[in-house]
């Protein structure tokens, strides 16, 4: 059990009166790429802002890597390695690109100079329009600063919230390349995505969301075969 | 007859740039902590003008208690620096713990909710000037008419720097006003563009919830804007008491209407906007002081207000663009 990174046990998640989510149970291995799919409003993203502390989680435990992080403030789940690429990027729109990367290694003390050469070669763009305020760039290149911006606080798992959502198809590619080229480097992932199909592909394992409990889960190869999930998610067989 | 005439006309146009100018300064340090507050939590900080007047009663305080006569001669620059640090020292806590107490519980519950809470601490502040001029010391004239404007020690002379004959008045005063802003203007700059903290004031003002995903605490973060803006309501308090020696637990209420609509008038949420809104906003209560009657000075300060609220509400300098989600 040494290898399991990220436990999630029965949270729960309310906004008011309405309750997002009812009981999500979930796990993450070292070394995976886990997917979270389910349609929208399930409580998929609910899920990844309550592990990062955002949102307040009314019952369950999150553990990662061994220790509570329930209830703990988020910067101190990002100190910890825990990082989210969050829905609608988020980027700063007034800070330049270089500047946009800086801040994901706020916690770094140190030189950065290694990080932002591995994001580069990663996503060549990024140092391209280094001086570019981030508001003006493209949807799909404001994704790559997204997931840029992550990467150089270090994270040992990374979440990433909708990464092809509103990009164009060629850039799509590009990014769920890069989620796969950050994997065999090493690099844990936690997948939220309504492009099912490509999320499974790319999946070891993949869990179903619906209306904020988890339901379904399987290895990403079962469960693109799987009748419910096909007729549910993938637009038919 | 003729060139005698204009020459008086210029030095009068000249003496209402200056004083114009001087005023301008004092709303700017009002009017950053106005734009820095909204700009991180979109807040318009309705007690920030009140925060300013206890200030101004603050630093009378200390100097009634220390006594005025150890002032005088060439102790009197470290005495006006010792009622700068004290004033900023206090508005910068008593504005922390205004942020702890009263917008930190309700920043979930809406803006509306921040708001009502603003304008009650607001109501807080002013009593609390109200009282503290009640208070039994010489300084505060025994303390018998609570509600009465306190005379404010003029430590600082009023020598015309440009000699007795000329008609211009440039005194120390002016240059406490300068010598105070300039350098506060020069550090709150370097903060804001190159330090740890003035980075993650400006994520967090930009995108709250992307800051606190990079690791910064932005609870920390809009503590220490409440601060840094406190500080600067301080020095405000001080220079303003220096200058017009006159203060009033009222005072407030006009200083930070002046202030906000300097914010305003520069674009909400910007610091240069403020700065250069409060230096229009002085010279123009100036030029009508001077031009026209005092009595429509308000009056023209609170049209702009509105005419800038109706046709440009992101101000002058204020970003129009939205941002892409």
């Amino acid at each position: 059990m040494s290898d399991l990174m990220l436990e999630v046990r029965g949270l729960e998640v309310r906004y008011g009166a309405v309750q997002a989510l009812r009981g999500v149970s979930l796990d993450v291995r070292q070394g995976e790429i886990v997917s979270l799919i389910g349609t929208n409003g399930a409580g998929k993203s609910s899920t990844l802002m309550a592990i990062s502390g955002i949102a307040r989680a009314s019952a369950g435990a999150i553990a990662f890597e061994g220790r509570d992080i329930l209830g703990r403030p988020a910067h101190e789940i990002v100190a910890r390695g825990l990082a989210q690429v969050p829905e609608g990027r988020r980027v700063f729109p007034r800070l330049t690109v270089r500047e946009n990367l800086e801040m994901g290694a706020f916690l770094q003390r140190g030189s950065i100079d290694g990080d932002l050469a591995r994001v580069h070669t990663l996503f060549p763009v990024l140092q391209e329009r280094a001086q570019q305020l981030a508001g003006t760039l493209s949807g799909g290149e404001q994704q790559m600063l997204a997931i840029g911006r992550a990467l150089m606080g270090r994270p040992r798992l990374l979440m990433m919230d909708e990464p092809s959502m509103g990009i164009a198809p060629i850039l799509v590619a590009r990014i769920f390349e890069a989620i796969r080229e950050l994997n065999t480097q090493g690099l844990t992932v936690l997948l939220v995505e309504q492009n099912a199909r490509a999320a499974l592909r790319l999946s070891s394992r993949a869990f179903v969301v619906e209306n904020g409990r988890t339901t379904i889960t399987g290895s990403g190869r079962e469960l693109l075969h799987d009748e419910r999930i096909a007729s549910a998610y993938l637009g038919g067989a | 007859m003729k060139k005698r005439l204009d020459s008086m006309e210029l030095d009068f146009f000249l003496q209402q740039l200056i004083t114009g100018l001087s005023n301008g300064m004092i709303i700017a340090l009002i009017a950053i902590g106005y734009t820095m507050v909204y700009g991180i939590i979109e807040l318009i900080n309705f007690a920030h003008g009140d925060l300013f007047m206890l200030g101004s009663f603050l630093a009378l305080t200390v100097l009634g208690v220390l006594g005025i006569d150890a002032w005088t001669g060439g102790g009197t620059w470290l005495g006006v620096l010792l009622l700068l640090l004290s004033s900023a020292a206090f508005c910068a806590g008593l504005n922390w713990s205004i942020e702890r107490i009263a917008y930190r519980p309700l920043r979930a519950s809406g803006k509306l909710s921040l708001l009502v809470s603003a304008i009650g601490a607001s109501f807080i502040l002013v009593n609390l000037g109200l009282f503290w001029g009640g208070l039994p010391l010489d300084v505060f004239a025994g303390g018998v008419a609570a509600a009465a404007p306190k005379d404010f020690p003029p430590l600082v002379p009023n020598t015309n720097l440009l000699g007795e004959d000329s008609l211009v008045q440039l005194t120390p005063k002016d240059l406490l006003v300068l010598g105070v802003t300039l350098p506060t203007m020069l550090a709150l700059t370097w903060i804001v563009t190159r330090t740890r903290l003035g980075k993650a004031m400006r994520a967090t003002a930009q995108n709250p919830v992307a800051a606190r995903l990079m690791g910064i605490d932005t609870d920390r973060v809009i503590g220490a804007t409440f601060l840094i803006g406190g500080a600067l309501g301080g020095f405000a308090s001080v220079i303003y008491a220096l200058y017009n020696n006159t203060i009033s637990f009222q005072m407030g209420y006009r200083a930070g209407m002046d202030a906000f609509t300097a914010a305003v008038l520069g674009g909400i949420g910007s610091m240069p906007g403020a700065v250069a809104g409060a230096l229009v906003i002085g010279l123009v209560r100036a030029m009508s002081d001077g031009y026209l009657e005092t009595r429509w000075t308000n009056t023209i300060v609170f049209g702009i207000l509105v005419l800038i609220l109706i046709f440009r509400p992101s101000g002058l300098l204020g970003s129009r663009a939205k941002e892409k989600v």
